[in-house]
């Protein structure tokens, strides 16, 4: 390089002052507020890995409760029972289990001074259920076939068939039709400046960085104490651990290898929530191998689900023979499977699966190998896949482990096992019934195993129908002993969520989580409840 | 001059067309499902006929030519679409965040030519020496580490052993205030890391423009008529060695993008990455097309401004060039 001018500086000084230009366009939204850095224990910041897409209900916002800014119907107490919220009473049922009527409360105001009245709730779940309006979770509603006001305070469905555990799903937020009903519903203003009932009312949300909240003065349960809470979206693992160390957190949810080296500080509570949130392998009946019964029969006693535990968990889980978790009311007793790997022989030499050379069995010219999928940059799945493959080696059954993306994944589903994970503690119908009944094949994610047993899908239906709870116990309690019988599925863990919060608090505690962790999971399920340490 | 520019910005329009074009087709060809992306984690758990209906509102099945057409009419009038990932018009997902993206590259850029150029000049007045070793190894090995590790490395040091600066965000995390103290020291650091990211190359590039220079027979000269060895390097070298900086101001925009990316995800800072990244994924058509117009523009404006400085720092080259 040998060209040399002499007005390069000049030029240079040009460049510096075009880019300060830049700098200065770049507009910062100035944003007033008076919250300030708080004092002990009235404000709180919590680190979480996800940004919602959305605040809006109507796009499936909080659909499972919890959602801070919006109020259900229903809303589920720290033991899971639902309890009144929006609503003054639990539903009165009638007709055989389709009609649910609901009387509201009428002291509750929107957050911009609106009454809330039965017709915000009949646009709430109309908007939902209308083709229009692109609500991926709307399936969940799909019993409704009406929804009524009677009057401001009353407040009717009527469903199709009766669905027991319908009255879960009302936990579900309302949404103010006066503000939500203008616009866009699916890319409308109401989506980033949401308007509810809820204890908090949204300050500001700066997209890729934080959301913050503030105590809604007007809350029919009370102003919360915790009168600023901000949400900040830190999707790695270490920073979020760094942050809360740097104190610039309160708390967050971590991986259990991160919560661990927090142990030590005096100033941080460490919190396991249980779930039931599973993590299981799927055995598609379309293989030659995993549909073989003596072949599922065999992996899901010869699987070590204790050792998962403790090694893949560190303890922070529970070993898993169905959706249901072991502690749960619903869960079938005595359907424990022990890991047993001569059992498991004995099951595969019956069936005639005869080891050849390389350990691996043969039985008619078909080796027992099949594909096990588990999706790409999930560490604990891969662990999972990992361990899993390694207990079927055992017993000469190969399980070839490969990740992939959901779209690599997806197309395979019918052929090749995946490491799946999903629940939802609320009711045993949510996991069981798309998990298990047969004509949900292959739709979407649900039953992704081709799992087909007629017993189990009559069970499946008297279980959502049933009004009586013993009788839905006992065809629960069948869909479990199938799945001993002919497992369309090895169940591993239900795996804990780790959260570490400062100790500013006091008497935090976690409800029975679902596989997703968003905004309303966590020790802050209740924030609005909590109290000060001093 | 003007004539360059103006031919530049005719021949950006047809560069324009074509590279949306491409984005479309490609993100058409992509794996990636926009009805699977648009519900997310419920799209496990939904039902055949909600994701029906989505794949029906979205319009995902129409072919690609058609989409790109319809977006592009609607271009003209002014109406830049609906956002599918981000539940919003593109226009306003743009708006609130380009301006801290802005920002941070800015500032980033500015510092990785000043500390650069002021590097790259002083390994080069002794080349050889300790601080030419020094300078250019470090430099080298700058060149092969990911932003994303210096990013984690300098949260590490910074906030959390020296509790020096805010390991993240745009201002404190319990307040909404933006004012100018808050940022300013909020993007001091995720700044930094961007401008070490990028600095490797001017400071290699300084130092052999300036190098070259101080061999010439004009520097020579200057020299051994017993001009100041300050008056040398600065009067003589650096100006000349500076010309191949203004050219790599123009090709380091690609680069300057892809950091930011990587580093607001570290930092939690606002801007447009993270929308970037999920429209992307999310085959988010007129958000991703608005996104790569823009990146386009800037590339193609950078290239338009290393050469309009070319011209003007050295009288020799050509406005038609």
């Amino acid at each position: 390089m040998s060209v040399r001018g002499i007005r390069a500086a000049v030029s240079v000084t040009a460049t510096a002052a075009v880019l300060a230009g830049a700098a200065a366009c770049s507009n910062p939204d100035a944003d007033d507020d008076s919250g300030g850095s708080g004092g002990n224990g009235t404000t709180a910041v919590i680190g979480v890995a996800n940004e919602p897409d959305t605040l809006s209900p109507l796009l499936g916002y909080g659909k499972d409760g919890n959602s801070k800014l919006f109020d259900g119907l229903l809303a589920r107490d720290g033991d899971m029972e639902l309890k009144p919220a929006l609503a003054r009473a639990l539903p009165e049922i009638t007709d055989g289990g389709t009609t649910y009527t609901y009387e509201l409360r009428d002291d509750v105001t929107f957050s911009d001074g609106e009454p809330f009245t039965a017709a915000d709730v009949v646009f709430t779940y109309e908007t939902i259920l209308d083709p229009g309006t692109n609500n991926a979770s709307k399936g969940d509603l799909e019993a409704v076939e009406s929804v009524e006001a009677k009057g401001d305070d009353t407040v009717v469905f009527t469903l199709e068939y009766p669905y027991a555990p319908f009255a879960e799903r009302t936990v579900l937020p309302i949404a103010p039709e006066h503000v939500a009903g203008k616009g866009d519903v699916n890319t409308g203003a109401f989506n980033t400046e949401p308007i509810g009932t809820g204890p908090y009312v949204l300050d500001n949300w700066r997209k890729g960085e934080k959301l913050t909240f503030s105590a809604n003065p007007g809350y029919w349960g009370g102003k919360p104490k915790v009168r600023k809470l901000t949400m900040a979206i830190i999707a790695d693992d270490d920073i979020r651990a760094t942050r809360l160390r740097s104190g610039d957190l309160d708390g967050a949810i971590l991986p259990p290898n991160l919560a661990k080296t927090f142990a030590e500080d005096d100033d941080k509570q460490t919190l396991a929530a249980t779930t039931a949130d599973h993590r299981a392998v799927t055995l598609p009946t379309d293989n030659p191998v995993t549909g073989d019964v003596a072949i599922r029969r065999a992996l899901d006693v010869a699987v070590d689900r204790g050792a998962m535990v403790d090694k893949l968990l560190e303890g922070r889980g529970k070993a898993a023979y169905g959706p249901v978790p072991t502690d749960s009311e619903w869960f079938a007793k005595g359907t424990e499977r022990p890991y047993d790997t001569e059992l498991a022989g004995k099951i595969l030499d019956d069936a005639g699966w005869r080891a050849e050379d390389g350990g691996i069995r043969e039985k008619d010219g078909q080796r027992a190998s099949f594909t096990l999928y588990y999706p790409s940059g999930d560490k604990l799945r891969q662990e999972h896949a990992l361990a899993f493959a390694g207990d079927a080696k055992k017993v000469g059954i190969e399980a070839r482990v490969e990740s992939g993306t959901w779209e690599v994944i997806e197309p395979r589903m019918g052929e090749d096992a995946v490491l799946a994970g999903g629940g939802s503690p609320a009711d045993p119908d949510f996991d069981l019934y798309p998990m298990l009944y047969s004509e949900l094949a292959g739709q979407g994610f649900n039953n992704m195993a081709s799992y087909e047993n007629p017993d189990v899908d009559t069970a499946l239906v008297e279980g959502r129908e049933s009004g009586d709870k013993a009788e839905r116990k006992r065809a629960y309690d069948k869909v479990q002993q199938e799945l001993t019988e002919n497992p369309g599925y090895v169940f591993l863990t239900h795996i804990d969520h780790i959260y570490v919060v400062a100790d500013t608090w006091r008497g935090l505690t976690t409800q029975v989580e679902p596989h997703e962790h968003g905004f309303g999971s966590g020790p802050w399920w209740n924030v609005e409840s909590w109290q000060p340490a001093s | 001059m003007a004539r360059m520019a103006g031919r530049r910005l005719l021949y950006a329009v047809p560069v324009l067309l074509a590279v949306t074009f491409g984005v479309f087709a490609i993100a058409a060809a992509s794996p990636f499902d926009p009805v699977k992306a648009y519900a997310g984690t419920a799209g496990f758990s939904a039902s055949g006929e909600a994701l029906d209906q989505l794949r029906d509102s979205l319009g995902a099945d129409d072919p690609f030519v058609t989409r790109w057409w319809d977006w592009l009419s609607a271009v003209v009038t002014g109406d830049l679409g609906q956002s599918t990932s981000m539940r919003q018009p593109v226009a306003d997902v743009i708006g609130e965040r380009i301006g801290w993206t802005v920002l941070l590259c800015a500032v980033a850029f500015a510092v990785a030519i000043v500390v650069g150029t002021l590097l790259g000049a002083l390994a080069a007045r002794r080349r050889g020496g300790l601080l030419d070793r020094a300078v250019t190894s470090v430099a080298y090995a700058m060149e092969a580490a990911p932003p994303f590790w210096l990013g984690l490395l300098a949260v590490w040091l910074f906030a959390l052993q020296l509790d020096a600066l805010p390991a993240g965000g745009l201002t404190d995390t319990g307040t909404d205030a933006v004012t100018f103290g808050q940022v300013a020291e909020h993007v001091l650091l995720p700044a930094s890391v961007l401008a070490v990211s990028q600095m490797p190359w001017f400071v290699l590039y300084v130092r052999q423009g300036v190098g070259d220079a101080l061999d010439e027979d004009p520097v020579r000269g200057a020299r051994s008529r017993g001009l100041a060895e300050r008056t040398v390097l600065l009067g003589h070298a650096l100006r000349s060695g500076l010309l191949p900086v203004l050219t790599l101001i123009g090709t380091r925009v690609p680069e300057l993008i892809t950091g930011a990316l990587l580093i607001e995800t570290v930092f939690s800072w606002p801007g447009i990455a993270a929308a970037t990244v999920e429209a992307a994924t999310s085959v988010d058509f007129p958000l991703l097309a608005a996104l790569t117009v823009l990146a386009t523009a800037a590339v193609l404006l950078g290239n338009l401004l290393s050469d309009l400085l070319y011209g003007l720092a050295d009288p020799r080259v050509g406005f038609d060039g």
